[in-house]
Parts: C-alpha cells; sequence; structure tokens
C-alpha cells in the first residue's frame, strides 16, 4: 500500500518537472491532465480500505473535472487563442528545471522539519504538495502566456489539494465540492478572457499588457 | 571479500560485440532489412587488426598511447564488475568511484588523442564528448550512490548481490528513478540514439564518431572493442538491478543475466529505431533530466 502512494507521489513529482521542461502547450495541459488524475488515484488510494461512497465519489468527480473537463476548456482555448508554444519563457527551460530542482530541495527541507496534527500516509505527502504548488508559482512567474499562467494556477492548486490530502482525509463534502467549483469557473473564467486578449491583440503574452497605460512612453 | 571469479571478465570480452550486433540486427528487422550477420562484429575486429595503423606526421606518442589506455581501462573497470550469480575479479569498498573514474580516463585519452591531431573537426568532437559526458557523470555518479544508499554498500558487488525482488517491494520508486537515470547515461555515454547516432558520417552532427576518424588499424580496433565492452558494462548494472532475481544457482542467475542483456540489445535497437536525434541544444536539457531523476532517487 505504501509503495502504491510512494509511487504515485514520485509520478506527481516527475508531472512537476514535465511542466517545467516542456515548450509545447499541448503538452503542459496534457501533463497536468495526468497531475489531475493522479491526484484522484492518489486520494482514492489513501483510503487504505474503508471505502465510503463520498470517500471515492468526490476524488473520482476532481479526478474527472481536473483530468477531462479542464484540459478540453483548456485545449479549446488554446485553439481560439492560435498558439502552440511559448516560445520565449523569462526563464529558460533548463534553467526553470534546475529551480524546480532547487523547489524540491525545500519541500524536502520543509516537509522533514513540518510538524502535523496528524501523521500522513507517506513521508514524500507533504513535500510533494509543496513542490507541486511551487511549480506552480515558478510557472506562473516565468512564462508569458496567459494559457500557461492558467496551467501554473493549476499545478498550485493541484499542490494546495494534495496537501489536503495529507493532512484531513475527509474534508466535510460541501468544502471539497465548493473548491472544485471555484477551480471550475475560475479556468472557465480566465478561457474567456484569454479568448478576449486573443482577440484583441492576436496574441496572449500577459508581458505586453503593460503597454495598455495612459503614461505616455 | 568473496573470492572472484574470472567468469564475468571473460562473458564480457567474449560477448560485448556480440550486444551491438543484436541492436544492429534490430535496427535492420525494423527497417525491413536482413542486417549483417551476428558475427559482423568481430569480423571487423580481425580485419582492422590485420591492418596495418597509418600515422599522421603532425600526431606524436599522444595519439597512439590514447586508444591502448582506453581499452585498458574499460578492462581494469570490467573486473570490478560481477555478472549473474558470479562475483567480480576484485571489490573492495569504494569501487563504484573507481569504476566511474576508470571510465573518465579512458574518455580523457581519447579525447587528448583526438586534441593531437589538430584537426578542427576532430576538436568539435572532443568539445562537444566532454560537455555531454561532464553532465552525464554527474547523473551516472548519483545514480550509483542511490543504490548505494539503499543497500547500504559502497561496492557494486554487494550492490548488485543485495538488490532483491524485496528490495523491488520495499523502494520501487526509488529503483525505478535509479533505471530511469542510468538508461539515460547508457546512451548518452555509448552514443546511442536519442543523443548521437552511430550510423551517421556527417562531422556536423557527429559526437563521439568524429574523435576517432583519424584512428586506423588495430588502434581503431581497440577503440571499437571498448566501445563494445563500455557499453556492456553499463548494461550489466542496468541489467543487474532491472532483473534482481537470485535462485540461488550461478548458472541460472547467469543465464538470466544474459537473456537480460539480449532484451536490453533490443530495446536498445527499439529505441533508435523509432527516434530522432535530439537537437544538440536539447541534449543538456535531457542529462540535466537524467540528473535530476538520480538526485530524486538519492534523495528518496
Amino acid at each position: 500500500m505504501g509503495q502504491l502512494i510512494n509511487s504515485i507521489l514520485v509520478l506527481l513529482m516527475l508531472t512537476g518537472f514535465m511542466l517545467l521542461g516542456s515548450s509545447r502547450l499541448a503538452a503542459c495541459i496534457r501533463t497536468i491532465a495526468i497531475q489531475g488524475l493522479l491526484l484522484g488515484f492518489l486520494a482514492i488510494s489513501m483510503q487504505d480500505g474503508d471505502w465510503t461512497i463520498s470517500g471515492v465519489l468526490l476524488p473520482t468527480t476532481s479526478a474527472v473535472v481536473k483530468g477531462v473537463v479542464l484540459p478540453w476548456l483548456l485545449f479549446r482555448a488554446m485553439r481560439e487563442a492560435d498558439t502552440a508554444r511559448e516560445v520565449e519563457p523569462f526563464i529558460s527551460y533548463n534553467l526553470s528545471i534546475i529551480a524546480g530542482a532547487a523547489a524540491l530541495a525545500l519541500s524536502l527541507w520543509l516537509g522533514a522539519r513540518l510538524q502535523l496534527p496528524n501523521q500522513p500516509a507517506s513521508s514524500l505527502l507533504v513535500p510533494t504538495a509543496f513542490f507541486t504548488s511551487l511549480v506552480g508559482m515558478i510557472v506562473i512567474a516565468s512564462r508569458r502566456k496567459a494559457l500557461t499562467q492558467v496551467l501554473g494556477y493549476l499545478a498550485l492548486e493541484n499542490g494546495v489539494y494534495a496537501f489536503g490530502t495529507a493532512v484531513a482525509l475527509h474534508l466535510p463534502v460541501l468544502v471539497e465540492l465548493g473548491i472544485l467549483l471555484d477551480v471550475f469557473v475560475a479556468v472557465f473564467v480566465m478561457g474567456i478572457a484569454m479568448f478576449h486578449i486573443s482577440r484583441e491583440f492576436n496574441h496572449i503574452d500577459t508581458d505586453k499588457l503593460a503597454a495598455l497605460t495612459d503614461r505616455l512612453r | 571479500m568473496i573470492s572472484g571469479s574470472l567468469l564475468p571478465l571473460i562473458l564480457a570480452m567474449a560477448l560485448a560485440p556480440l550486444m551491438q550486433a543484436v541492436i544492429t540486427r534490430t535496427k535492420s528487422v525494423m527497417a525491413g532489412r536482413v542486417g549483417p550477420s551476428l558475427l559482423q562484429p568481430y569480423w571487423d575486429l580481425r580485419k582492422l587488426l590485420l591492418k596495418g595503423a597509418v600515422y599522421s606526421r603532425t600526431t606524436s606518442w599522444v595519439f597512439q598511447l590514447g586508444p591502448t589506455i582506453g581499452l585498458a581501462s574499460v578492462i581494469i573497470a570490467l573486473t570490478l564488475i560481477p555478472f549473474g550469480g558470479f562475483p567480480a575479479l576484485s571489490a573492495f569498498s569504494g569501487d563504484l568511484v573507481l569504476i566511474v573514474y576508470l571510465m573518465a580516463l579512458g574518455r580523457f585519452c581519447t579525447v587528448v588523442a583526438a586534441l593531437d591531431t589538430g584537426s578542427s573537426f576532430e576538436g568539435m568532437g572532443a568539445s562537444r564528448e566532454v560537455t555531454f559526458s561532464a553532465l552525464a557523470e554527474p547523473a551516472f555518479f548519483l545514480a550509483l550512490a542511490a543504490l548505494a544508499r539503499q543497500t547500504g554498500y559502497l561496492s557494486l558487488n554487494p550492490v548488485l548481490a543485495a538488490v532483491s525482488t524485496a528490495t523491488w517491494m520495499r523502494a520501487a520508486p526509488m529503483l525505478g528513478l535509479t533505471i530511469a537515470a542510468l538508461t539515460i547515461v547508457f546512451l548518452a555515454e555509448n552514443s546511442r540514439m536519442p543523443v548521437d547516432d552511430p550510423a551517421t558520417h556527417l562531422e556536423l552532427t557527429m559526437i563521439h564518431e568524429v574523435m576517432v576518424l583519424d584512428h586506423s588499424g588495430p588502434d581503431f580496433a581497440m577503440i571499437q572493442y571498448s566501445a563494445a565492452l563500455k557499453m556492456w558494462l553499463f548494461a550489466t548494472i542496468i541489467v543487474g538491478v532491472v532483473a534482481p532475481w537470485h535462485s540461488g544457482n550461478r548458472w541460472i542467475d547467469t543465464a538470466v543475466g544474459l537473456i537480460g542483456m539480449l532484451v536490453l540489445g533490443i530495446a536498445t535497437g527499439l529505441i533508435e529505431s523509432s527516434m530522432a536525434r535530439l537537437r544538440l541544444l536539447r541534449i543538456p536539457q535531457l542529462m540535466l533530466v537524467a540528473i535530476l531523476l538520480s538526485a530524486l532517487a538519492l534523495a528518496l
């Protein structure tokens, strides 16, 4: 049982590095989809025998939303914005991966020091959660395209979700559904915003938005 | 200290060219060709050994020494590698480090010999070889360190003896990461497909092959042979971790090991047939991933 959880966690870490290292938006979206599905598996395998209907149904819903529905929305946004690649990130891909390694070291250190009220199922769970969130932050801060920033936001949310499974196995159903709905609406709104940006400027490079100022340059 | 056996060394020296032939045959079959005979590498070596060597007047003794030291260092490294149920000829605590440095010594001599020719192509190849090896070496070191940490030994003999199905049950993610890292190192160090194309002779894209263009006759035979032995060395370590069955009967274990080598050879051929070479600029990223995978395996 512990090996299954550990394997899922290591795969989650690897998806983090895939997100940092690949330049194709389609590959990044697929990585986020895999991450969502893995998180669903993780939450289900954490139940360890005592299955409840909400305990299985909630992770499944979350996996479907994060692994199927959101990627579909994002693929649509990608098609409409007519972009396939993150051409020039602010930080090169090699540097992003090294930053990811630093983030991993930080998360492992934090995970070893953090005192939790209850012992998580695996010692890797908290580091993975921190690492996934940090990857999300790195992606948001270092990429140009609005779409990649949405992916960073989703990675951030995935990290928070993983941390949630570490701290409290059974969150109230209402809270979890609320979070899921929030994420869904957020991505939906971001997709619409991206569509408008790309229709207005013919690209979704967020750094150019700084030009929208009254100040004379 | 376990009493050593000559068998791993003999197997390596006898069968290493055959493994290259298996890769070539797999690629031929995948491309719909018949392919050369499985004994072709041996005939090539024999042909080269019967020829005389030609030395350019600009080269010095460094050029002639390169292939000899290259071959010698690989053979010394092979005396430290166990195979199947048979322990290596010699083993001592810390021989993991020696293996990596012996490979580095062989590479250094090949590079120096290439620079000795004064050819600009060889200098270019040497520069590339050193760049990518410098990135592959930490990955190899970290992967070995991860194995050492998991098993608690610093010598390859007990490490490979200690990796068992029980280790897989206990630390599957860590071993998986180590194998992934070792496979990338294996492909890079032996100049196989995603990193280097062994079939091409275009100077602009070659990495390893370009360094040995000026060698001929017995010198070239030594270079080819040490390349085959080097591949065997890396493959033995990978197979030892992937197929960790210890039945108790040494001969059965050795047979399992040989089957593992055959499978790895075919897998390498399949990778070569299905993948394109990476752009040179992308290779550091691949090596970086290898370093990361092995570092992650060590940290777990």
